[in-house]
């Protein structure tokens, strides 16, 4: 039997009912929403049921979205069934204010890095991780840098040329 | 036929005179044999002509500076043949590339583990200024952890500005005073940088 996206939308529909939502398909990649209280369960049923099978973490990271108030931060969960090659994505949204959300370390051994990595990023703080300290960047940053708050560049430079680095210049 | 080479065990021609490089003699008193000179211009003289590069490169540059190193622009030819992994006996500390942040005490802390007399030579536009990467992860020049002697433009810089860095260097070095690392001046600039 092969794994379609409307199957796996039935299937999380009989499942969880009203707490999966905003069922798209960009580009042919199915994804969907759910509430950032249900992401393990819905992780651990798709890992589970043994049609589904989305056995294999492929990446957690995290979106800013500046202008949605009370759900600018959301984390990207990106699943594949290696049996059918079938890939799929699932978002959580939260406040920025308060972005706890449980890890998925207890389900998969890879989320650690990943999720330290999104912590050091964008500063989504993993309930329950058991070393959440930043990864990539020094660790006396006092900032999340991938947060859109945060300007890309020292907006205070006068030794470089401003039209190549997003400060006002002019590239036409 | 063999190829006329200068070490042949039976030169057609022994050939001392047209190919080795010879430096220029530093001025002073010369007579029938005895030669006066101020000591600083033979040490200054010896420590030019032996220059011990310890190569830094983490990036793009640093592939510049194989090109350099290899036979066709051939670095050995300033008396700069052995790079030396390490900082224990080398005296020209070459930074080619991106310094992150995150590698900024690693580079300090190699140029501390150098003896002096020691120079710093930055090369290409990441080491100089950050370059094309103005973001929150990249040290804005290694000048802001380590002192620098001379600063080699380009992204990447050709192999002959490498070169033309290491003459300017090799200028410096010439010209140094032997006092001039015990000088207020020097203190005070090292000083600057948190370094006793």
């Amino acid at each position: 039997m092969e794994l379609t996206n409307e199957y796996i939308k039935q299937r999380l529909e009989d499942k969880f009912g009203e707490q999966v939502t905003q069922f798209e398909t960009p580009y042919g990649m199915f994804s969907f929403e759910t509430t950032k209280e249900n992401n393990l369960k819905v992780l651990q049923f798709l890992y589970d049921e043994p049609e589904l099978g989305f056995q294999f973490l492929t990446d957690i990271t995290a979106v800013h979205y500046p202008d949605q108030e009370g759900r600018e931060l959301a984390v990207v969960y990106h699943l594949h069934n290696l049996a059918q090659n079938v890939r799929i994505r699932f978002k959580i949204f939260m406040p920025i204010s308060q972005p706890d959300v449980f890890t998925a370390t207890s389900l998969f051994a890879c989320a650690n890095w990943m999720e330290r990595e999104t912590y050091d990023f964008y500063g989504v703080n993993f309930v329950g991780h058991p070393n959440l300290k930043r990864i990539l960047n020094v660790d006396e940053m006092d900032y999340f840098p991938m947060r859109k708050e945060f300007p890309l560049e020292d907006q205070t430079r006068a030794d470089k040329d401003d039209d190549m680095f997003g400060r006002g210049g002019n590239i036409f | 036929m063999s190829r006329p080479v200068r070490f042949n065990i039976h030169p057609k021609q022994p050939d001392i005179h047209n190919n080795v490089a010879i430096a220029e003699m530093p001025p002073g008193l010369g007579g029938e044999g005895y030669f006066a000179t101020s000591l600083e211009s033979v040490v200054g003289l010896a420590r030019k002509n032996s220059l011990w590069p310890l190569p830094f490169a983490t990036s793009c540059c640093g592939i510049e500076f194989m090109a350099t190193m290899a036979s066709h622009y051939d670095l050995g030819r300033f008396g700069a043949e052995r790079m030396g992994f390490t900082p224990r006996q080398c005296d020209l500390l070459m930074v080619m590339g991106t310094i992150s942040k995150k590698m900024a005490p690693v580079l300090r802390q190699v140029y501390l583990q150098m003896a002096e007399p020691r120079w710093v030579l930055a090369v290409g536009a990441c080491a100089s200024s950050g370059g094309i990467f103005d973001s929150y992860s990249v040290l804005q020049g290694i000048d802001q952890v380590i002192p620098v002697d001379v600063y080699v433009p380009g992204c990447p810089p050709r192999p002959e500005a490498i070169l033309d860095g290491i003459l300017r260097i090799q200028d410096l070095v010439h010209a140094e005073s032997l006092r001039r690392r015990n000088s207020e001046h020097y203190k005070a600039l090292l000083n600057s940088y948190g370094i006793q």
